[in-house]
């Protein structure tokens, strides 16, 4: 209820971006119902131009484009959103264990994650991936590892502004362990900047895969992923055939929505008022 | 002649809840030349609002809805920013409760005060600082030469509360808006703070709204008073008439607030001692003592206050108690048996049974908490309780510190400062203590909640049995409530004992300082206080 009150008061943008990632989410969802072929099934003739049977044309290796891109929504979402879950776990625990125990703990732990944030990201996942191989666990895995260090780094900031409270304080002197401290007394104070970067770290990791994609080390064919058909279609512009920027329109289209709802919370939890 | 500030049927509409709502009615006010006006309430009684106002002024969120506000012939309700803009600093002044959060930290005091008037093109930096020296001196500020040119952080809490007077000075403004200039200070601080503004505003004869909630510090400087309520004119009337006869019974609530007193039996001497602090040293670095061979003793069921201004190591000995801060030597014995050092080591039974309420209830609770689990936490925590059997307790509880049921479900921020404070009091209560430390908690509340909830305190007290360890620098509450007073300065115990002892003279000579610091509802304490303590040093 508390959020169906807090969307009447949303402004214009955020139900905008809300409305782009329900129609988004909708696509993923109900793909077999709406897609009118299947995911790998060649139909037609290379790069065709929008017609009644092909609705967005269709691809390099003549499948339909319509299909791919609603095939596509479903992967890819699916994978960032997975992989941003994992990411928040693992970075917000150890921030919060950082935050909370202090000491060596805070000092072992950040260290780590200096060291790791040290090697650019994108690199550092190639060579990853170059040594696991490519399968879709191996990629949410190492993109959720890559990515927990900067959620570490927030949720330890955040943690330590709480940290210092009395009611924390209070808690301690009551004897609570640090389970306790860190689910009932920090993370309910942390959500709100939590929940903004959430939205935001998912768009990171939505783009990344697509980069990786791109670059051929992200999620393989024939599974439609967004970034893959942007590569794959990639040539065709050089004709003047454009069907690469279906897919990299819904990349952009996706990260916009989110991006205005991200603005909305960043707003919220700021606390301004205007 | 006409009056320099007349402010006609003011009201103020402030924005929550999606609605205007009324801060200030329809308020009347005028201002002579030289005329000190005294506005006094409880917080939300729009005292800050009418005074901000005084310079066409209102927070964010706020807006003058009506009225007329008419300063030396010149209408401020809507009229143009740059009028506005010239007006403030160089006619009207303002000086905020809290210095310390008013300074810029990263420059020196000196450059902060030349900052309006050559802003305004009245002077050049030079002149500004000639003029500096002098209102320093006139303030009363130890070595006028050279205190401006230390950063805020290098001077106390009361030289910077009058460094940023001389600021308001620095245009010779025609009015200033002093908002609770003392609220924040010491009782020994606040006196020099109230001296060097009584002796300014004489020298100079200025016109100042004063606003404060506190009756007797307004009574030392006001010619005239305000009693204002909910944004509302309780009373107006010349200091000494409103003092010596008020008509309203809310001005006679405020006026009797601090002639609360306790009456506790004498003869209980050989109760057993709950809690025994022997020898207790301790430091944050190592190096510096922040308290030194400290020794105390609290009885079953009795209240001990422990006094002394900022920074005598009052909190630190709590912290120490409860086991946050390992002391350095000593022990702290608790019902017989020593206590570990540190927290962690301590037992669950021995946590249960001393207990800690806060100053700020609103940084006290977590506020994603409902009361249910604010108060219930620590009943399922000491005593397994759950479902029917701990919600019968919470409405116990609730009861006990006169708060409805309804209130279970209630998050912190819909509660007043008062009831957090309440729930507070409950959730040290659902442990079963037979101690609890209570560090400064009726500062941070209005006098007539204070009153309250100290009354609350004292009766759970009667029901229960439980002691108090009660941290205060506030006298009215100490004289108040306990029954043995430990003075408390830089550390160390300067005197302790029973409560008749330590207030009937001879005191020692600090406790004297803080007695006689307190300020008292007669307009002329100030005045003989200053000639007498000059006196002394005189001899």
């Amino acid at each position: 209820m508390a959020f169906f009150k807090l969307l009447r008061q949303s402004p214009l943008s955020a139900r905008i971006g809300l409305a782009m990632i329900l129609i988004n989410i909708a696509a993923a969802i109900f793909v077999p119902v709406i897609a009118p072929y299947s995911e790998t099934e060649i139909v037609g003739d290379i790069w065709l131009t929008a017609s009644k049977d092909h609705l967005l044309g269709t691809d390099h290796l003549g499948r339909d484009m319509f299909t791919r891109l609603l095939y596509g929504a479903r992967n890819t979402i699916a994978i960032a959103f997975i992989t941003t879950l994992l990411s928040f776990l693992v970075g917000t625990i150890c921030g919060f264990f950082a935050a909370t125990l202090g000491g060596w703990t805070d000092l072992t732990l950040s260290r780590i994650i200096d060291i790791l944030m040290a090697f650019p990201t994108l690199i550092f996942a190639l060579m990853v991936l170059s040594v696991t191989g490519t399968s879709i666990i191996a990629l949410i895995f190492v993109i959720a590892l890559l990515d927990s260090t900067r959620v570490y780094r927030l949720s330890r900031a955040v943690a330590m502004d709480i940290e210092v409270m009395e009611f924390v304080e209070a808690a301690k002197l009551r004897g609570e362990r640090i389970w306790w401290l860190m689910r009932h007394e920090i993370l309910p104070n942390a959500m709100p900047p939590l929940v903004a970067e959430f939205g935001l770290r998912f768009c990171f990791i939505f783009l990344f895969i697509a980069a990786l994609s791109f670059l051929g080390l992200g999620i393989q064919p024939p599974t439609a992923d967004w970034g893959g058909m942007v590569r794959e279609n990639a040539g065709a512009i050089t004709f003047g055939i454009f069907t690469a920027l279906w897919p990299a329109g819904a990349i952009a289209f996706l990260t916009v929505g989110v991006n205005l709802i991200v603005d909305w919370f960043l707003h919220i939890a700021s606390g301004l008022k205007d | 002649m006409e009056k320099l500030l007349t402010i006609k049927n003011l009201q103020i509409e402030g924005f929550s809840n999606e609605k205007w709502m009324p801060i200030v009615n329809g308020i009347n006010l005028t201002l002579d030349r030289g005329e000190v006006l005294g506005l006094i309430g409880e917080s939300g009684a729009g005292k800050s609002t009418i005074g901000l106002a005084a310079m066409g002024y209102t927070r964010q969120g706020c807006r003058i809805a009506s009225g007329s506000i008419v300063f030396d012939g010149m209408e401020l309700v809507g009229a143009p920013k740059e009028l506005k803009r010239k007006i403030r600093g160089t006619r009207i002044a303002y000086v905020a409760q809290s210095a310390a959060a008013s300074f810029n930290p990263a420059h020196r005091l000196i450059k902060q005060y030349a900052e309006a008037p050559i802003q305004h093109g009245l002077m050049s930096f030079a002149e500004a600082e000639k003029k500096a020296i002098d209102i320093y001196q006139r303030l009363l500020l130890p070595d006028p030469e050279r205190i401006g040119y230390r950063y805020p952080h290098q001077v106390s809490g009361g030289q910077l509360q009058r460094a940023m007077v001389a600021m308001a000075m620095a245009c010779q403004p025609d009015i200033i808006v002093f908002d609770e200039p003392t609220t924040a200070l010491d009782v020994t601080t606040q006196i020099e703070v109230l001296a060097a503004i009584k002796h300014i505003t004489e020298q100079f004869d200025m016109a100042a709204i004063y606003i404060s909630h506190d009756l007797a510090v307004v009574a030392q400087l006001a010619d005239r008073i305000m009693v204002l309520r909910y944004g509302n004119l309780v009373e107006e009337g010349d200091a000494r008439e409103l003092l010596d006869n008020p008509k309203e019974e809310y001005t006679r609530q405020l006026l009797s607030v601090r002639t609360f007193r306790k009456h506790s039996d004498q003869n209980d001497n050989d109760r057993n001692v709950i809690l025994k602090v022997q020898n207790v040293s301790a430091s944050y670095t190592g190096k510096e003592m922040v308290l030194e061979d400290i020794n105390l003793k609290i009885r079953r069921g009795r209240t001990v206050a422990l006094v002394g201004e900022s920074g005598s190591g009052k909190s630190t000995l709590a912290r120490v108690i409860t086991g946050l801060l390992p002391p350095l030597q000593g022990k702290t014995i608790f019902d017989g048996k020593e206590l570990p050092p540190a927290l962690k080591s301590r037992d669950r039974e021995s946590l249960r049974q001393m207990q800690m309420i806060y100053q700020m209830p609103d940084t006290a609770i977590n506020p994603r908490h409902k009361v249910r689990k604010i108060i219930g936490r620590p009943l399922s925590f000491y005593f397994g309780m759950s479902g029917k059997e701990r919600e019968d307790r919470i409405i116990d509880l609730l009861e006990k510190i006169e708060l409805s049921e309804k209130y279970i479900d209630r998050y912190p921020a819909e509660l007043s400062g008062g009831e957090k404070q309440r729930i507070c009091i409950a959730r040290a209560l659902a442990a079963n203590p037979n101690l609890i430390i209570c560090d400064e908690v009726t500062s941070a509340l209005d006098q007539l909640v204070a009153e309250e909830i100290l009354k609350l305190l004292q009766r759970l007290q009667n029901d229960l049995g439980v002691s108090y360890l009660f941290i205060t620098h506030d006298l009215a509450t100490v004289k108040a409530i306990s029954d043995e007073i430990v003075v408390m300065l830089q550390g160390k115990i300067v005197e302790q004992g029973e409560k008749q002892e330590i207030l009937t003279p001879p005191h020692h000579e600090y406790t004297e300082l803080l007695l006689s610091s307190v300020p008292e509802m007669d307009p002329d304490w100030l005045d003989n206080l200053l000639a007498e303590r000059q006196a002394v040093q005189a001899t």
